[in-house]
């Protein structure tokens, strides 16, 4: 069989081309659920429209976006027992505890509350709609942790042992799996990325509108709030950054190597900034290097020694037996490049944004704007960016909200590439995971099934998004203005609608009970 | 009761909640070609679903999640044998659910009938597709020695299963058609009751007719009940719709549901995927199950979890307890 169309290669592909394209939605949903609650908070609390128009440009906009998210998630917990049977019978009794975990606990959260949010503007009290967006949120978080708990197992088990009997991985310390040191620093690595791209998507998209002067009101606010989110996120990725990369290095060091195409062992090891080398000869032929910083982020110590991939390598033949136990190193290394770089810039453009967009007291009278007026992008306390400067800056912040993306994709298929060829790292290999049962034409169809139908839907999802981001904030009417005061009803003293769930309807007469307010069309509608 | 019974157990019962909630908005999802006559009145039918049919869904992922933790190899079985039917549930699910969300976000004639295609379809075939799924299941497949799926796609499509198919489609659209009559105001709500009945009266027939084909092939004396109070809740579903009852129609064939899908269960108990060529090579609860340890920790989280997520869910319901017509629905959005 061809080994480009073999099963393995074929299922490979499907995961990846599906969890990509799932994560491109999750950081987004994570980050935007949080901020449209705190926008409505804000409304909440003070009263001022700007915040509740806010709300519904953003909430809008999160929820184009997590319809996506969670039908590709269906596919992530159907893939395992499709195209990873051997996978899920080995490690069932350990991975599938978190995977339920998610469902009973984050998911029904998230799709109940946000069906609540949704369409409750005008069933629910302020407070109690308030308190759905909040729900929504916190089950987002829910979500991440239980699914990376279950991811960092795979990449450094855990609170489990092989028994003889059935040969499987069975759990025996739920709790080490929850909160081994992996899990709790790729959670908090993700959840600050998502920030990241969150905030990113807000300061582009307002960008967009403020190098236009339009909806200045709402989108000042917003963009103040991105910036902020973009950079405070931005500083804490980096930190989680680092911690993870130590952590990968005790657990992983084959992956921390692959990532710096550091063939050999050094001490002390650099940091390569561009290297080019012929995989089969198991060395670079270009490398640009600054002397020390890999020892220093493997183990805070700028002299320490950093093992190479051909020592790991030969470490691993002598443990596991013959055979190749090399990531492939140029997805590794470039992997880890992109995420860095696309991710770094992206917070480096929030915080030159938060610097010229800073707080009227910083400004000298003559540079300061009202709530009203687009900021001037002011480089000293006394002089701003000249037009095409000031151009120039909000074109790329609006550039930017892509960037975190891309950086968060090259992230997983990083960590992800970098942790083959075991698919459980050190106990179970990649090839020996996929389905016997299923056939290559099975998978080629599904692959293609899901590449295309995803490709359509990323079109339609674009095309709407645009749609919605040039529309601009909704101007609010009345229904907005005087939200119900009690549950499932009107505001004020609006009579109550039909007669429930009990089942006495009576044929022919629909609503005798029902004032003339009660026929007035939902506030939200399908 | 040991803890791998009592997760066969949940799990039937975490299938048995999807059934009946997913069942009547993938019944509705049917009825938007079937009953509604114009776009307000699809646009009805859409929104006495629009607020609950994600939590739904979350049912199947429950069940499917636990189904993982509780029974690894019956979760593995199952989804690589069933490989191309379970692609086409997906495919649906993914469609059905964008679907309901971006219909109402563009006002083009084109765009929004498109969607109401794929709702209709995507409702259609899921509800199918889990009969013949289930059929398989309970009748028993080709599983070898290594309790891996032996068949083709071909086996799958047998008349039992696909009886079962027709089944699930035809219970789904009756419940669907009394939640409508249940939850909406005007003309719609009185066709709703007549095409009820007529459902009703159809489904009476296939389900006698697939539960006595389970007795025979695979049933014992405890699925005998089970199967006595499908068909008797469905009969007397049909005769409160008749008698204008919306709510106990409801609520009937809601429990129709119930004891049809713990009529299949029973009828599976102690296996989870019965082998067809040899008996030694079935999956059993005991076989197929998670250690006991594992049990034990899902056991706690589904106990805490289960009944708050009843209880969130039933006050949703009460939210939005109001019925819907015509004349709620805004012009465009």
């Amino acid at each position: 069989m061809d080994l480009a169309l073999a099963p393995e290669t074929l299922a490979r592909w499907q995961f990846g081309i599906t969890t990509v394209y799932h994560f491109l939605f999750v950081p987004l949903t994570i980050s935007l659920a949080a901020l449209t609650a705190g926008l409505q908070t804000a409304w909440v609390r003070t009263g001022k429209e700007k915040y509740l128009r806010a709300t519904k440009f953003w909430g809008k906009l999160f929820l184009i976006n997590i319809a996506l998210g969670v039908v590709t998630g269906i596919v992530q917990e159907f893939q395992f027992g499709m195209n990873w049977s051997d996978y899920s019978r080995f490690v069932g009794d350990v991975f599938g505890a978190p995977l339920a975990f998610e469902a009973l606990i984050a998911f029904f959260f998230e799709s109940t509350f946000i069906g609540l949010w949704i369409f409750g503007w005008d069933r629910l009290p302020q407070k109690i709609h308030l308190a759905c967006i909040w729900t929504v949120a916190v089950g987002t978080v829910l979500s991440a942790y239980f699914i990376l708990a279950a991811n960092s197992w795979m990449q450094h088990p855990v609170g489990y042992h092989i028994n003889e009997e059935t040969g499987r991985a069975e759990l025996n310390d739920f709790w080490a799996v929850l909160t081994q040191d992996t899990a709790l620093v790729v959670v908090f690595h993700t959840l600050t990325a998502a920030f990241v791209a969150g905030g990113a998507f807000m300061v582009g998209i307002s960008a967009y509108h403020l190098m236009r002067g339009k909806h200045v009101e709402v989108m000042r606010t917003s963009l103040r709030l991105g910036l902020v989110t973009l950079v405070a996120a931005g500083v804490l990725t980096a930190v989680s950054g680092d911690q993870l990369s130590k952590v990968m290095f005790q657990q992983q060091p084959m992956k921390m190597a692959a990532a710096e195409a550091l063939w050999e062992s050094e001490a002390p090891a650099p940091f390569s900034l561009f290297a080019y080398g012929d995989v089969d000869e198991g060395h670079n032929t270009v490398a640009v290097e600054i002397p020390g910083l890999l020892s220093f982020l493997a183990e805070s110590d700028f002299s320490s020694e950093v093992p190479g991939v051909n020592d790991l390598n030969e470490q691993s033949q002598q443990r596991y037996g013959p055979g190749d136990y090399r990531p492939n190193i140029p997805v590794a290394y470039w992997g880890f490049r992109m995420m860095i770089g696309f991710g770094m810039a992206s917070v480096a453009v929030g915080a030159l944004g938060l610097w010229l967009t800073r707080r009227k007291r910083l400004l000298a009278s003559r540079l300061r704007t009202g709530a009203d007026e687009v900021p001037h992008l002011a480089l000293t306390r006394n002089r701003a960016l000249g037009p095409t400067l000031s151009r120039w800056y909000w074109r790329v912040a609006v550039l930017t909200l892509g960037f975190p993306l891309i950086a968060s994709s090259w992230g997983w298929i990083f960590t992800e590439m970098g942790r083959q060829p075991w698919v459980v790292y050190g106990v179970l290999r990649t090839r020996d995971a996929v389905s016997p049962s299923v056939s290559q034409a099975e998978v080629l169809i599904s692959m293609s099934v899901f590449t295309l139908l995803y490709a359509v839907l990323a079109v339609i999802e674009v095309r709407l998004l645009a749609k919605y981001v040039k529309a601009g904030p909704p101007e609010l009417t009345e229904a907005d203005r005087n939200p119900p005061t009690r549950i499932g009803g009107g505001p004020g003293a609006r009579s109550g609608g039909g007669p429930g769930g009990t089942g006495s309807g009576d044929p022919g007469d629909p609503g005798t009970d029902e004032s003339e307010d009660a026929d007035r069309p939902m506030v939200f509608s399908y | 009761m040991e803890l791998h019974d009592l997760w066969f157990v949940l799990i039937a019962v975490l299938w048995t909640g999807y059934f009946f909630l997913e069942g009547f908005d993938f019944g509705v999802g049917v009825l938007t070609k079937v009953l509604a006559r114009n776009r307000p009145e699809r646009r009805v039918l859409i929104n006495t679903i629009g607020p609950v049919w994600d939590g739904n869904e979350v049912w199947l992922l429950s069940a499917a999640g636990a189904t993982f933790a509780a029974f690894p190899d019956w979760y593995a079985t199952l989804f690589s044998g069933f490989y191309l039917p379970l692609l086409l549930v997906l495919g649906c699910l993914i469609v059905r659910g964008v679907a309901f969300e971006y219909r109402a976000k563009r006002t083009e004639e084109r765009w929004q009938r498109n969607w109401e295609h794929a709702i209709f379809w995507c409702s259609l075939l899921p509800a199918f597709l889990w009969g013949v799924a289930f059929g398989n299941m309970v009748r028993g497949v080709d599983i070898g020695p290594d309790k891996e799926y032996a068949g083709t796609l071909l086996d799958l499509l047998n008349p039992y299963a696909l009886l079962g198919g027709l089944v699930t489609l035809t219970l789904f659209t009756f419940h669907g058609a009394v939640f409508t009559a249940l939850k909406t105001v005007g003309e719609i709500r009185v066709r709703a009751r007549r095409l009820a009945t007529v459902l009703g009266c159809l489904g009476t027939v296939v389900v006698l007719g697939f539960l006595s084909w389970t007795q025979v092939e695979r049933g014992d004396a405890a699925s005998v009940p089970a199967m006595a109070v499908a068909v008797l809740g469905l009969v007397v579903a049909v005769v409160a719709n008749v008698r204008g009852r919306e709510g106990w129609s409801f609520a009937l064939s809601g429990v129709a549901i119930v004891a049809l899908t713990a009529m299949l269960f029973l009828a599976l108990f102690p296996e989870v995927m019965p082998s067809r060529l040899d008996p030694d090579w079935s999956l059993t609860v005991r076989n197929a199950s998670s250690s006991p340890y594992t049990l034990e920790i899902m056991t706690w989280c589904a106990g805490i979890a289960a009944p708050l997520v009843m209880l969130y869910q039933g006050w949703t319901y009460w939210v939005f307890r109001k019925r819907i017509g015509t004349q709620h629905i805004a012009e465009s959005h």
